[in-house]
């Protein structure tokens, strides 16, 4: 028994040391640069990978014991939704349209993140940081398998999920998260990191989750409130990792400052146009509104941003390049983006709609300086031309930005009546632009960019060569049921249907 | 808002994605198929990547096998996340209330001195190779094609860094600090583990993500488990009367038995593919396998002594004819 007393007690931080640093050496079969070949050519310098601060201490064992507690839970209540036909419980259908996107566009963006950080795992040489990268690969994994099987059953009764795989690779709109992700992929690990693990992670996701889930909560989705809320202490880590990365780049050597610096305009930029949707599904997808995208926007852009900003001062670090036209933007772009996607919903999988009068007056309460002058005489129009049977349908196709690959539809900052539009002539080809911001990151990085494909001259290209129909088939869209106006659609009928059963005493 | 819904039954519009229509046919999927067959990304991929501009983003031709479908290496135990994550949560269960049990019961001060200290030497420097084993698994995660083939990898890594963790609790428990102190330096100085030492720092720069899987999980794993917990825990230890040991082993030993099944499979489809797959897995085992044999003997012999030289043969002649199975001529 005295050995037993004699034993020392390791203190949670040494005990996490030896449990994970401890465990890797100084290699000397091989030499550190070629065990670790990518780590070295963004001209990032690290001096002591031992200063790498573990921002959360999780062994293995505590993991899958938490983590199945959890898994339990959400695969609990997902299957009662299914099973009680939860899907009745929404407010409206029209709100499906959100979830839709979701899976077609941000659920292949879990996956990519779980490919991404596989390989950081690998690639960075200081075993803290390794650690870290794998649970977050692992973690993104359940994220997007979680989201799939959620969202499953919404697939057995209503258009636009169906073909999901299909249209992530294929259809024009998801080209724009796809490009986001393989940019991040296609960047040197230390790239990466600033831009999913603290661009992303931690400066942009509070804008899309917590946007996302209050609004599946506001109109009766449990599933998808389910998957928000299990992910959320995955999230709370994957924030911690994006801070620690940045200010361990940012301390390591001031030569990482101004790299660190061009990155973060580059991802803030990149970030804030792919978010860009979420503002369309905040002012008009949500039956029920939880609060508008300029709202969202000053509680977890303004405030969270500021006090990051101030945080990073420190190092040198000043607010991203584009924050000032960011800000502009706020009250513009879920018009913007809703009257593009209204005139282009031939070609999206999931449905939109001219907001009804009493939308639109919450739209001219939220947002009194912008809708009533800019929009809502568009909407008024688009509304007479339903009425009279000709509805407004855009069969040009958009011009694309060769950055964001989002329709060029946003305004000057300076004048939001007048598109903004920029063009760059490199080695002969002519390159368009959404903004200033997408057009710097290309100037930045031009053999980069160059090489995007675009989902528009691909129309123009084999197999489809133009044909309409032919590129439907091609994206695996079926046309009259997954595109189109709400109004008249297999998902209105129905849900209207089920619901009536269901709330009737027939 | 809550709406009292009567229970009513409508008829579902279709059984499931259409990926998984068109290879399972039109019928309700499981979710192993919906987590994880077509779920990454496959064509129009916008950029090359600008650490490697010689590959593709998500490329098969990094490996020197080919296959019409990487999904169809799938995992027999049907691990997605979930599964994965429960199916472990149970045995860290055992695990813990089996340290529990000898921490409580003193039964590390119990082992004869000898038989701890053939405990420590050989156990406690095998947590740096399995946090060799958990990098190369999160590589052939990270750079393999396909998700069936890629995410077991992914869980693979992590429980290579349970193992690496659990191995280091049993140091601490036997031996304190200084025995992982001790381990680490035999680890980089002592001459027994320098094979081994050299074999990881190698598999460490393969990067052929199938190449790596062999030389990792079928040919050292194949003979390094076995060996360990087998021979030297259960036939050694515990016969002598350190079957404690054995109670801390045992998340390994069961593991090595479990993924034994996924690991062969996924030799059994991709030999039965192609000749060529053949004769790449037939290249890669046997000069792998041959090298790991190599460098398990010095291990083997801290324990055994002038026995390990056959012990390793024995097992290697085990693992050769466990690979025949799977349709590799060796």
């Amino acid at each position: 028994m005295e050995m037993k007393v004699a034993k020392k007690k390791l203190g949670l931080k040494e005990r996490y040391r030896v449990m994970t640093r401890d465990l890797g050496w100084e290699p000397s079969y091989h030499t550190k640069e070629a065990l670790y070949p990518y780590v070295g050519y963004e001209g990032i310098k690290i001096h002591d990978w031992e200063k790498w601060e573990d921002p959360f201490r999780l062994t293995m064992d505590a993991y899958w014991k938490y983590q199945a507690e959890k898994e339990r839970k959400f695969y609990a209540i997902v299957d009662a939704h299914a099973q009680n036909n939860g899907h009745l419980n929404l407010t409206d259908a029209r709100y499906l349209s959100a979830l839709k996107i979701f899976l077609q566009a941000i659920s292949p963006g879990e996956y990519a993140a779980h490919k991404g950080f596989a390989r950081a795992g690998r690639e960075f040489p200081g075993v803290g940081t390794q650690v870290a990268c794998q649970m977050q690969a692992i973690d993104e994994i359940r994220h997007a398998q979680t989201q799939i099987h959620a969202l499953s059953n919404y697939n057995k009764y209503y258009d636009g999920f169906h073909a999901f795989s299909d249209q992530r690779d294929r259809i024009w709109y998801t080209s724009v998260p796809r490009s986001f992700f393989d940019d991040a992929m296609s960047a040197g690990p230390f790239e990466f990191m600033v831009a999913i693990g603290f661009s992303f992670e931690y400066v942009l996701t509070n804008l899309l989750f917590v946007p996302f889930m209050s609004g599946a909560a506001y109109n009766g989705d449990m599933a998808t409130v389910t998957f928000g809320f299990s992910a959320q202490s995955d999230e709370a880590r994957h924030m911690t990792l994006g801070l620690e990365c940045i200010k361990f780049l940012l301390e390591q050597d001031p030569a990482n400052v101004p790299i660190v610096q061009a990155w973060f305009d580059k991802w803030f930029w990149r970030g804030f146009r792919v978010l860009g949707l979420v503002s369309t599904m905040m002012d008009y997808m949500l039956p029920k509104r939880v609060m508008s995208w300029r709202e969202a926007w000053n509680m977890y852009g303004i405030e969270n941003g500021t006090a990051l900003f101030n945080d990073l001062a420190r190092y040198g670090i000043r607010p991203p390049k584009g924050w000032d036209d960011a800000e502009k933007a706020i009250d513009h772009m879920s018009h913007q983006f809703m009257l593009g996607l209204y005139q282009w919903s031939f070609g999206t999988s999931f449905h939109s709609w001219i907001p009804s009068d009493d939308e639109m007056a919450w739209l001219s309460k939220k947002y009194p300086t912008t809708f009533d002058k800019y929009y809502r005489p568009r909407w008024d129009h688009i509304k007479k031309l339903a009425a009279a049977g000709t509805p407004y349908k855009n069969y040009g196709l958009p011009k694309l930005c060769q950055t964001c690959q989002l329709p060029t539809v946003f305004t000057e900052p300076e004048d939001p009546t007048l598109i903004c539009h920029r063009e760059v002539e490199y080695k002969g080809e002519r390159y368009h632009f959404c903004s200033d911001g997408c057009q710097h990151i290309f100037e930045n990085e031009p053999e980069k960019y160059i090489q995007a494909w675009l989902p528009m001259p691909q129309i123009h290209q084999d197999p489809i060569r133009g044909d309409l129909g032919a590129w439907m088939d091609w994206v695996n869209l079926k046309d009259g049921q997954d595109n189109g106006d709400y109004v008249g659609s297999n998902d209105q009928r129905n849900f209207d249907a089920w619901r009536g059963l269901a709330t009737s005493n027939e | 808002m809550q709406i009292d819904l009567r229970t009513v039954s409508i008829e579902p519009r279709r059984n499931t994605f259409d990926h998984l229509a068109r290879r399972f046919g039109d019928k309700p999927a499981s979710r192993y198929q919906e987590g994880s067959y077509d779920i990454q990304a496959t064509e129009n991929l916008h950029y090359l990547p600008t650490w490697d501009p010689e590959q593709q983003l998500y490329d098969a031709s990094i490996t020197k096998i080919v296959m019409e479908d990487w999904y169809a290496l799938k995992d027999p135990r049907q691990f997605y996340y979930s599964t994965y994550t429960l199916a472990r949560a149970r045995q860290q269960d055992t695990a813990e209330s089996n340290f529990d049990f000898v921490e409580s019961h003193g039964l590390g001060e119990m082992l004869p001195a000898e038989l701890r200290d053939v405990a420590l030497k050989v156990l406690v420097p095998l947590r740096h190779a399995a946090w060799g084993a958990n990098l190369n698994n999160t590589f052939i995660c990270g750079y393999g094609y396909g998700t069936t083939f890629t995410q077991p990898c992914m869980y693979h890594a992590m429980d290579n860094l349970g193992i690496a963790q659990y191995l280091s609790r049993l140091g601490l428990l036997l031996g304190d600090l200084e025995a992982l102190d001790a381990g680490k330096a035999a680890w980089l100085e002592g001459a027994a583990w320098q094979p081994l030492r050299r074999y990881v720092e190698d598999t460490m720069m393969v990067r052929d993500p199938f190449e790596l899987f062999v030389a990792q999980n079928v040919a050292l794993d194949g003979l390094l488990y076995p060996l360990v917990y087998d021979r030297i825990v259960d036939d050694f230890l515990s016969a002598r009367g350190a079957s404690a040991v054995a109670m801390l082993t045992q998340f390994m030993s069961d593991w090595s038995v479990e993924t034994r099944k996924w690991i062969d499979a996924v030799l059994k489809v991709a030999a039965a593919e192609s000749e060529h797959n053949r004769e790449v897995l037939q290249g890669w085992i046997k000069d792998w396998s041959s090298r790991a044999a190599s460098a398990m003997v010095p291990i083997v012999e801290q324990a055994i002594g002038p026995h390990a030289d056959d012990a390793v043969g024995e097992q290697l002649a085990v693992l050769k004819a466990r690979i025949q199975k799977t349709g590799i001529a060796l």
